[in-house]
């Protein structure tokens, strides 16, 4: 264990153990917080209650939709935007300034445009997503060294060859940074529009549950969510740096 | 055994014959933000003979790596032709010319070995076929012991090799250099250039040599081009007369200071004024 993931480890273990003497000894009443040890048993318990998964696979699909489109189309019209220097000159500014306009005040608007149902959480959570893709895939395909483009030139390789053999590869690192904050956003983006306006779905639950004063579900659902976050970006984040100790980065 | 990997060395005879072509050759690049026009290259006129290896001298700025991209293919001429085996050139990288690039152009993302077979598996080549080619070429640069490292494993110089066995797998018949071992150390240097030596005599390509290392131009060439300051020309072609079996050894030899000069002499001047500082120097056209 590196002297880094010790310190982690401690300060975490350290946080939990804190929480769970103050939620015990009661410097912490249970109506602010429960105590880290309760939170896992009603995870637990959550876990072999098949409401929990039918709401768990309403919000996964959304976010892996959500996911995959900001991704894909992120990665296209960024694409599309560096090939075009005209088009990227106009929509630059909006790029820019894009994460400052706060997207969930925007969801009733989309509830009238999409209708009641999955979709309006959907597109707002691609929204919100999307342009983190945008920008990464734009900030990568910048710095392709200009001598791998050659290089695929001389190889003759075609347009759709070049892209996918040697300018993704080369601007992996930053599409990959792209595609963490777009799995981020897209879990914010879905589980924030469930907390508003949703009769299913785990930002639902963990809503239902705070309206109803039931803490243990409250942050036991809080508990899962962060836990499968944490779990995906682990792995996200495992990948990326294999591939960056393979580059020497 | 170099057979496996390059194409037959040229019949008796041949070594006369005109394998590449430039007539006229201009390249102006359009002027910045309203600026005047940059013209950059030309007019050129020159033959490179089949089998020869012929390097490019210059001072800094003057065109050496466009004409290397105008004769690749990779940049088309704004005026003027340029042929190869008597097909023209017209702005794609025809069959049979490899490029070795002054910057590292190793894929990160691959093994030594795969960036070696890259150009072999985009062009189809059979397994099999791929397989022996690489084995050879990663012999034969001297890599044998890093296949299956990673360029950020290898040195400026060993990365260099790979692309160099990279170019070397797909059989080209005009090898064009932009510098190559621009960043590399003299010791490396002198020890690569005895490589791409033996790998011209084995394969029997035609090699330019793009650089700005006069001894580097001279041991390694068979004629050597001097362009002028920008834009660039050939001010005179001067002919080494060395032996096909050569290597670093003759620089020893005062035949060698003698011809590192002259190009100097040629060269002192088009310098200066490439610097801005108005030595008059002759122009003129060459062949």
């Amino acid at each position: 264990m590196t002297p880094a993931a010790i310190l982690r480890t401690t300060v975490i273990v350290g946080a939990v153990a804190a929480l769970e003497i103050a939620c015990r000894t009661g410097a912490i009443p249970p109506t602010m917080v429960v105590a880290p040890s309760a939170m896992l048993a009603g995870a637990i318990e959550a876990l072999g209650d098949p409401e929990f998964w039918r709401h768990f696979g309403v919000t996964v699909e959304a976010v892996a939709i959500a996911m995959a489109l900001a991704i894909v189309g992120g990665f296209c019209v960024g694409f599309a935007l560096t090939r075009i220097p005209p088009l990227r000159r106009a929509v630059s500014p909006f790029l820019a300034s894009y994460y400052s306009i706060p997207h969930i005040a925007f969801y009733p608007l989309l509830i009238v445009v999409f209708g009641l149902g999955r979709t309006p959480l959907i597109v707002l959570a691609t929204l919100f997503a999307m342009v983190a893709m945008i920008l990464a895939t734009m900030a990568g395909l910048d710095r392709v060294p200009s001598v791998l483009a050659r290089t695929a030139r001389v190889h003759r390789l075609s347009l759709a060859s070049e892209i996918w053999r040697v300018r993704l590869p080369a601007a992996a690192p930053h599409i990959l940074s792209g595609l963490k904050l777009a799995v981020a956003y897209s879990f914010i983006g879905v589980i924030a529009g469930e907390f508003i306006m949703s009769t299913e779905g785990i930002g639902h639950e963990i809503a239902y549950a705070y309206d109803n004063f039931n803490n243990r579900r409250m942050y036991a659902l809080i508990l899962i969510v962060l836990a499968l976050v944490t779990t995906f970006n682990m792995t996200v984040f495992a990948w990326e740096r294999r591939m960056l100790k393979r580059r020497g980065l | 055994m170099l057979a496996e990997v390059a194409p037959p060395p040229p019949q008796a005879g041949a070594a006369e014959a005109v394998h590449a072509r430039l007539r006229g050759v201009t390249r102006v690049y359009p002027g910045r933000s309203g600026g005047p026009d940059v013209h950059a290259l030309g007019p050129i006129d020159l033959d490179l003979k089949q089998g020869e290896f012929f390097s490019v001298v210059g001072p800094s700025g003057c065109g050496k790596s466009t004409l290397l991209d105008v004769l690749a293919g990779l940049a088309p001429p704004t005026e003027g032709t340029v042929e190869f085996e008597g097909n023209r050139i017209a702005g794609d990288v025809p069959d049979g010319v490899g490029v070795v690039f002054q910057e590292d152009a190793s894929f990160p993302w691959l093994s030594v070995e795969d960036n070696v077979a890259f150009g072999l598996r985009r062009a189809g080549v059979e397994a099999g076929e791929t397989r022996r080619r690489v084995d050879f070429a990663i012999g034969f640069m001297g890599l044998r012991d890093f296949r299956n490292a990673y360029p950020s494993q290898l040195s400026g110089g060993m990365r260099q090799r790979v692309c160099i066995a990279r170019t070397l797998v797909m059989q080209p018949r005009l090898i064009l250099l932009d510098e190559p071992f621009g960043a590399l150390d003299q010791q490396t240097r002198l020890l690569m250039g005895d490589e791409l030596l033996r790998l011209w005599r084995e394969t029997g390509a035609t090699v330019m040599l793009i650089t700005h290392a006069l001894d580097e131009a001279n041991l390694l060439s068979d004629r050597i081009g001097v362009m002028s300051a920008r834009p660039g020309r050939f001010i005179e072609i001067v002919e080494t007369g060395w032996d096909r079996e050569r290597d670093s050894s003759l620089a020893e030899r005062a035949e060698f200071g003698a011809v590192t000069s002259r190009l100097w002499t040629l060269l002192r001047g088009e310098s200066l004024r490439a610097m801005g500082q108005g030595a008059e120097a002759p122009v003129g056209g060459a062949r």
